[in-house]
């Protein structure tokens, strides 16, 4: 019974891929591309990966949804006709023949892995107990590849110092503009009161409950950053100069704790971000804590881009 | 007990599915945006409360049958604002 | 196991997008494509945690924790590459790459 749901999933997720790609306007396949995100959290859960599944749901389907409909939305407000081009029949056979190849290849080698799969659940087991949480995810994470978490906060950084660059040099410095209703009376205005509460309430939950069950401060940061999106879509706040300073500090503050943490744990017990015995979770709170709002801010950030002149070709 | 609980999910699965079904052919099938916003509002009001409904029947205790429940509520109000905005739109875009 | 079938609608998957990666001009376009092959590479990975089940857990949690990190950093590459296509836009007036793509359209709808 199980697999006649999967394969199901399976199909519509296909499907839906190939609507994507074939889709003649981009904004229908941008549409598209976020209902296929949606069905592949779905996915992920069948799979039993419920954290990579908050994790898809909050930003591969939605915030990277939102960046690509505020994209094609901004290109088709400018005038720019989005249809889809036909390629040339030479390369439409080659590129048909090498994804064939790529995907055959791949299959092979996913029916040849090795069974009983290496795994390495009975360390994690054994080792679990001394970090003080019950979340597999969130003590591989904080834990024991604490090393990955804190080069993805830096290199989400760099991200958005790559796309700040991208401003034309007059206006460094200035606020990006969001697009907005300036209407008070509107109901996005209304929205935006309403919602953002309830929205900081569940955020700290789930940042909360990430210790013991799915949840973490990825899915915490992006409903705040979604929050924080939204009272500015509706004109309630404006963005902010991206030359402020202490929006600047509020984003380092967060990889700067984690370093520090770092070089205390190198100091006292023996590595760079070892933790010490006793001080394993209270550590990992800190970091979390300290890594949210400059999570959510980057997140945030990132998707309203650069700011851009008034010049619009 | 346990088989009635079962039978009660069963039975209003069923009927969100019903709703769902009813509001993606109206989806697909009224002319124009206004019409296909109304269809949708089943699919998110009926649809999700049936579904909702069924799956209160199967929760252990009384603070995930109270998280369903604001789940339904949450997405009957955003759908409710997100509606009008999409409404609002398309009738500026209507009248040049 | 459905984690088989899983990896099967992985490789399509990453086939799909690479077909919409070479095939179309667009940028916009090669964003989506390079998103839907990440998504196949990120399944592979899950489909590799779920049969490292043991013990009690449903899944192996290091591969699963890699790809909360990998999910996030796929946003911030998209979110650059937005970046990079909308400043390619108000610099140039289009977004192809190709010279003599078809698509190129100005405001008045004619050819440019």
């Amino acid at each position: 019974m199980s697999v006649v749901l999967d394969l199901a999933l399976i199909l519509v997720i296909l499907a839906l891929a190939l609507w994507v790609m074939l889709a003649r306007e981009t904004f229908v396949a941008v549409t598209s591309f976020i209902a296929y995100g949606l069905l592949l959290t779905l996915a992920w859960v069948r799979l039993a990966a419920v954290d990579v599944a908050m994790t898809e749901a909050a930003i591969g389907a939605g915030l990277t949804g939102a960046l690509l409909i505020g994209a094609a939305s901004r290109l088709r407000k400018s005038g720019y006709t989005l249809r889809r081009a036909q390629a040339s029949l030479p390369r439409r056979s080659l590129a048909l023949a090498v994804s064939v190849t790529v995907s055959a290849v791949l299959a092979i080698c996913l029916l040849w892995l090795p069974e009983p799969s290496p795994t390495l659940v009975p360390e994690v087991t054994a080792a679990i107990p001394a970090t003080g949480v019950g979340n597999p995810i969130t003590a591989v994470l904080l834990a024991f590849r604490a090393m990955d978490t804190l080069l993805e906060a830096i290199v989400l950084l760099f991200a958005l110092i790559g796309v700040w660059s991208l401003a034309p040099n007059e206006l460094w410095g200035t606020r990006p503009d969001v697009p907005h209703h300036a209407d008070p009376q509107d109901v996005l205005a209304y929205v935006a009161r309403v919602l953002p509460p309830i929205g900081i309430v569940v955020a700290v939950y789930i940042l909360w409950v990430g210790a013991d069950h799915p949840g973490g401060k990825f899915q915490a940061a992006t409903i705040l950053a979604a929050m924080w999106l939204l009272l500015m879509m509706a004109g309630l706040v404006k963005a902010p100069p991206i030359g402020r300073r202490a929006l600047r500090a509020w984003l380092v503050a967060g990889p700067l704790v984690f370093v520090a943490i770092g070089v205390y744990g190198a100091l006292s017990a023996g590595a760079f971000l070892a933790y010490p015995e006793a001080l394993a979770k209270p550590l990992i709170v800190v970091i979390e804590v300290a890594l949210l709002p400059s999570l959510a801010m980057t997140l945030a950030l990132l998707l309203i881009g650069a700011p851009r002149g008034a010049s619009t070709p | 007990m346990s088989l009635l609980l079962d039978a009660v999910t069963v039975l209003a699965v069923l009927l969100g599915m019903l709703f769902f079904l009813a509001g993606t052919v109206g989806l697909l099938r009224f002319p124009d945006s206004l019409t296909r916003l109304h269809a949708l509002t089943k699919a998110d009001n009926l649809g999700l409360g049936f579904v909702v409904i069924g799956l209160l029947a199967q929760t252990s205790s009384v603070l995930a049958g109270a998280k369903l429940l604001l789940i339904w509520g949450l997405v009957m109000w955003a759908s409710a604002a997100v509606s009008q905005l999409i409404a609002r739109s398309v009738r500026e875009d209507a009248e040049p | 196991m459905n984690a088989t079938l899983f990896g099967m609608c992985a490789a399509a998957l990453v086939g799909i997008g690479l077909y919409g990666l070479i095939v179309n001009p667009q940028p916009l376009r090669k964003i989506l494509s390079f998103n839907l092959i990440g998504n196949g590479v990120f399944l592979v990975c899950a489909v590799i945690a779920r049969k490292g089940a043991a013990l009690g857990m449903a899944g192996d949690p290091v591969p699963q924790a890699l790809l909360i990190t990998a999910i996030v950093v796929a946003f911030s590459a998209s979110a650059l590459a937005v970046a990079l296509l909308l400043r390619l836009f108000e610099v140039s007036g289009t977004t192809s790459l190709d010279e003599d793509s078809p698509a190129r359209t100005d405001r008045d709808g004619q050819p440019s």
